[in-house]
């Protein structure tokens, strides 16, 4: 006997047209908002120069983008971002893993990590200046540190988590402790980690804008924002709030998509 | 050490594939087994049945070395359990697969833990799916095959590493009707062929019978055994074989007996 089960047929998709329309229901949301913005921007409700129309500011960012500066306070951010990013990922990840592999260290700590993650990080960024002083590294490492809090709460908490079924699973088929624990337990914990991971670089996103603004820099989207507010140019104002919004909603996407490749199983 | 070859001149084979002498298992203040003892005649396929609860997954799994005792003695082909090598299936396959390895990976994931070989592991999974005339493709992962298929294959990830015992617990407990006779004739098929010893817990009294050599009928708690059933119609046993007198008069037999203890 030939082991032939056949699967289910996943049901063909019926009606095309209308599935495509639906695709673009996000967008609605969007028009919407920028018809406001054009509605009260030409009312004269609001004084104009406190905002421009959504036109004369996507022209002013595109403008700004391609031949004016605004490309290398961007690439600034984007690159402490990622700093900030990638030294909380490689420090977080092994430690929450290992954290979360035993119940009893994990609990020891738990406490700590609980508090400084409900801590705002931008209440310790003077503590910060006061240690690394104002430089590039300190603005790195202070939103490092909001990201890593996160990534290790998410490494420990999936590894805290694994389903106990795999793990004796692994055992019974002769896994020893290293093994079901880099066969199983890392990777039972990765969707959590990869949640980790993603509210990490959204953090590490918030906190470098922050930083950029109260530290001071030469270059960063969080120093061009407050910079031209303080000299009124609204139009770049809006402009670079809109770009750094486009940033943290790319970031995610990214994660995103990342995460629903690496983790092809989550929800299975 | 599971990697222990057995001296291919054994003297005398051993009599039991599983002997439990004096089990104590306990979970708190309820005692679950109570001085449990038990001898499996070698080579045979046993089935366990008793009531809800009774301890029947406790047992397999003290058994199988994934759940601790109190006190007692289990050994398997007379060695403890743990120099003993064991297959496992798991109730909820979905649970027990790892879902990041494709099927073919979890098929080979007993002899990658041993170490063994690249090219022995291929060797070893595709004589394994060739032997049962697996027709899958197992560079898929588990969750995308079905129920049944997903039962086989870990069935089959159980087998690769050539146990001499198989523990199943509620195989089919999982599965559709259709899906459980495929997987039962599959079971059968690779009972008759490998003569490996199975101990199967089954939560239906039939399916119980309808495979096994020998039907355990356990008691409520603390969990006694009540009879040992011996049911020796001849293999391979078909759907006519569930309308033969002599798997009638067992099942009678068997289901008397348990109505027997739910009185008690
Ligand atoms: N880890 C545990 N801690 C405490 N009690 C447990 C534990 N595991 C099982 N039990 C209890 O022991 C009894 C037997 O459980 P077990 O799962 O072995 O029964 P079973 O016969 O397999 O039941 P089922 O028919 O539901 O599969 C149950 O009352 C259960 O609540
Ligand atoms: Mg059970």
């Amino acid at each position: 006997m030939t082991a032939t089960l056949s699967k289910p047929q996943r049901r063909a998709a019926g009606r095309p047209f209308l599935q495509n329309l639906d695709r673009l229901l996000p967008l609605v949301g969007v028009g919407v908002m920028f018809g406001l913005w054009w509605l009260i921007a030409v009312s004269g409700w609001v004084n104009p120069v406190l905002l421009p129309t959504p036109w004369a500011t996507l022209s002013a960012l595109v403008t700004a983008m391609t031949t004016g500066d605004m490309f290398i306070d961007f690439f600034a951010s984007v690159v402490r971002t990622f700093s900030a990013f990638l030294l909380a990922a490689v420090v977080g990840v092994p430690l929450g893993v290992l954290l979360g592999s035993s119940e009893k260290l994990y609990r020891s700590v738990e406490f700590l990590i609980d508090f400084f993650r409900s801590t705002p990080a931008s209440a310790l960024i003077p503590m910060f200046i006061l240690f690394f002083g104002v430089s590039d590294f300190s603005k790195v490492i202070i939103a490092a540190f909001s990201a890593l809090l996160l990534i290790v709460f998410n490494s420990a908490y999936g590894v805290l988590n694994a389903r106990q079924s795999r793990i004796l699973a692994a055992k019974v088929m002769g896994a020893n402790r290293w093994q079901v624990f880099k066969d199983v337990l890392v990777m039972e914990s990765l969707p959590q980690t990869f949640i980790g991971l993603r509210s990490g670089i959204s953090i590490a996103l918030v906190i470098v804008i922050v930083a950029e603004m109260f530290i001071g820099t030469e270059q960063g989207l969080g120093k061009r924002i407050i910079d031209a507010q303080q000299v009124l140019n609204v139009q770049d104002m809006y402009a670079s709030i809109l770009i750094t919004g486009l940033l943290g909603y790319a970031l995610n996407v990214l994660f995103l998509l990342g995460e629903k490749r690496v983790i092809h199983w989550s929800g299975k | 050490m599971m990697l222990d070859t057995q001296p291919t001149q054994a003297i005398a084979p051993p009599e039991h594939f599983v002997s439990v002498k004096g089990l104590c298992k306990s979970f708190g203040n309820a005692v679950l087994y109570d001085n449990f003892n038990l001898d499996l005649a070698s080579n045979q396929l046993v089935s366990v049945f008793g009531p809800n609860g009774c301890g029947k997954s406790t047992l397999i799994n003290m058994i199988s070395g994934l759940t601790p005792f109190d006190s007692g003695e289990i050994l398997i082909h007379d060695k403890p359990i743990r120099r003993a090598r064991i297959g496992y299936v798991f109730q909820n396959y979905r649970e027990a697969m790892l879902p990041w390895l494709s099927a073919f990976d979890n098929i080979a994931y007993p002899l990658r833990v041993k170490g063994m070989p690249e090219a022995e592991c291929r060797d070893r999974v595709e004589t394994l799916i060739q032997t049962f005339n697996i027709q899958l493709d197992l560079k898929r992962y588990p969750y995308s095959f079905s129920g049944g298929q997903q039962q086989l294959i870990s069935i089959l990830r159980a087998l690769v590493a050539d146990p001499e015992v198989l523990f199943l617990d509620e195989p089919f407990s999982a599965l559709d009707f259709e899906t459980t006779l495929f997987v039962r004739d599959k079971l059968q098929e690779i009972f008759e062929t490998t003569k490996i010893p199975m101990f199967m817990v089954v939560h239906n009294l039939e399916e119980a019978v309808f495979l096994a050599d020998t039907v355990l009928l356990l008691s409520k708690r603390p969990t006694r055994l009540v009879e040992m059933v011996s049911f020796p119609a001849s293999r391979p046993r078909t759907l006519d074989t569930l309308s033969s007198p002599e798997f009638i008069e067992t099942s009678r037999h068997c289901l008397d007996i348990f109505r027997q203890e739910m009185r008690k």
